[in-house]
């Protein structure tokens, strides 16, 4: 069983179709980079397949169950462009209040581990208003991953992350890799996200211009992908 | 989690972001002691007009103190996407729902709770004599107020004239709750108890709360996944 499919998927805004049929799969345990230019359709595709938002047309599962089935959710972990954090809480009660929501046995043991582990330990109980932007995507991360997801979408994760933040990030993408996690990450990175990924998906005006595994050229020369199959 | 805690979650949420800001309760609360202040000073009412406005100014007061709550409901879920957090997680749709009109209940209540003191001593009422009788009123057009007011929060959320939109939908789809909290709370108002003739003004109240509660539980999830 795939981790994620998506068959014949279609989205309009209106009457702009923004994705148009889409498919593709992803094995339990790859890393599929989703690339494309600004428009081509990542962000509404990772939207469905978080159960954001539904398709027009198509399907798609996440180990064959639908996106917004409740087990469904539980398996996701979801990095978006906006952090999902509350400024008027504190780190601690974000994260406790997203492990309570996530069904975790014990929120607040996990909540104050997940701080430790992203540098945010010594401001827990601080409001997040008063974060720096580095501190609230490192918080935007540990809420990502707080609950074990066996599926992460990210959403161009590394932008407007400060260099600890990126490495904090990096570490546990290849922590979850080896976990055997299934990771879909939307960047324009190229370089990082070809080093991690197993497979790629190209979007080009809402269609996927180019589906298959990442090879030691794409690595060696990011931009050729987008030479080849982009516009 | 079960449906009930999911709930209580999201209500506990809403309700501790509101004590640390305090943006809806303060204004609610400023507007509703303002305008009853203003009224009594304004008109200068006889007791005999007071008994018989009463219901009628109280709930006016109430129901656009309580959009300035409601305003801010899915409003503060806007910052940062955590709407979308929201709807990502396991939490159901139905559970955030109930969550937010929980809350929002709890501080229109609140809201109502300080204005009916000041009331009774600006109007020379004395609102305590039914008292028990008052409360069923109050929280039965309260939750009346606030459900009605969530679900179109809810679909209102991400328009971008979502502030005026609001109370143009809210408040034709409230006059039957409305009107009834009107007529009960004059006659409890007066030192009467609910007769015969206006049970018909409860079971109204009663009714319709079940009904719109149990709509924007099934129609949420719709509303809120696009």
């Amino acid at each position: 069983m795939s981790a994620v499919a998506a068959e014949g998927v279609w989205k309009f805004y209106g009457d702009f179709p923004a994705l148009r049929d889409i498919s593709f799969q992803v094995e339990p345990g790859a890393c599929l980079a989703l690339l494309g230019r600004n428009g081509a359709g990542k962000t509404t595709l990772l939207r469905i397949l978080a159960g954001l938002s539904r398709a027009a047309r198509g399907r798609v599962t996440v180990y064959g169950k639908d996106a917004r089935e409740q087990e469904t959710r539980q398996r996701i972990g979801i990095l978006g462009h906006g952090i999902g954090i509350y400024d008027e809480l504190s780190a601690f009660e974000n994260l406790r209040l997203f492990g309570k929501l996530y069904g975790l046995k014990d929120p607040r043991g996990t909540a104050l581990e997940w701080l430790e582990r992203v540098g945010l330990e010594r401001v827990k109980d601080s409001p997040v208003r008063e974060f720096s932007r580095g501190m609230r995507q490192r918080l935007a991360v540990a809420r990502a991953f707080l609950h074990g997801p066996s599926v992460l979408l990210l959403d161009e994760p590394f932008t407007a992350l400060d260099d600890r933040a990126i490495a904090i990030l990096q570490q546990l993408l290849v922590k979850a890799r080896g976990e055997q996690r299934t990771i879909l990450l939307s960047t324009h990175q190229l370089r990082e996200a070809l080093e991690l990924s197993t497979q790629v998906v190209l979007l080009s005006r809402g269609r996927v211009a180019y589906r298959g595994e990442r090879t030691a050229e794409m690595v060696a020369d990011p931009g050729w992908l987008y030479r080849q199959y982009g516009e | 989690m079960t449906f009930l805690r999911q709930s209580l979650t999201m209500a506990a949420k809403d309700l501790r972001a509101e004590l640390r800001t305090k943006e809806a309760i303060n204004a609610s609360v400023a507007f509703a002691l303002v305008i009853l202040l203003l009224f009594s000073f304004a008109f200068d009412p006889t007791a005999e007009q007071t008994r018989e406005m009463s219901g009628g100014l109280l709930w006016i007061v109430f129901a656009f103190a309580g959009a300035l709550i409601l305003n801010r409901s899915f409003a503060r879920e806007l910052p940062n996407d955590c709407l979308d957090a929201l709807v990502a997680s396991p939490v159901s749709g139905a559970a955030l729902f109930f969550g937010k009109c929980l809350a929002n209940a709890i501080l229109l209540l609140a809201v109502e709770f300080i204005s009916l003191p000041v009331f009774g001593v600006f109007y020379n009422v004395w609102w305590t004599q039914r008292f028990w009788p008052l409360m069923h009123v109050l929280v039965l057009a309260t939750w009346r107020l606030t459900v009605i007011g969530t679900m179109f929060r809810a679909l209102t959320v991400n328009l971008r004239l979502r502030e005026m939109m609001l109370p143009v939908l809210v408040y034709p789809m409230v006059i039957p709750a409305l009107m009834a909290a009107m007529q009960l709370t004059t006659v409890l108002m007066a030192g009467e108890a609910i007769g015969a003739d206006n049970l018909i003004w409860l079971r109204l109240l009663a009714g319709f709360d079940i009904i719109f509660t149990a709509l924007g539980l099934v129609l949420v999830e719709t509303v809120l996944v696009g």
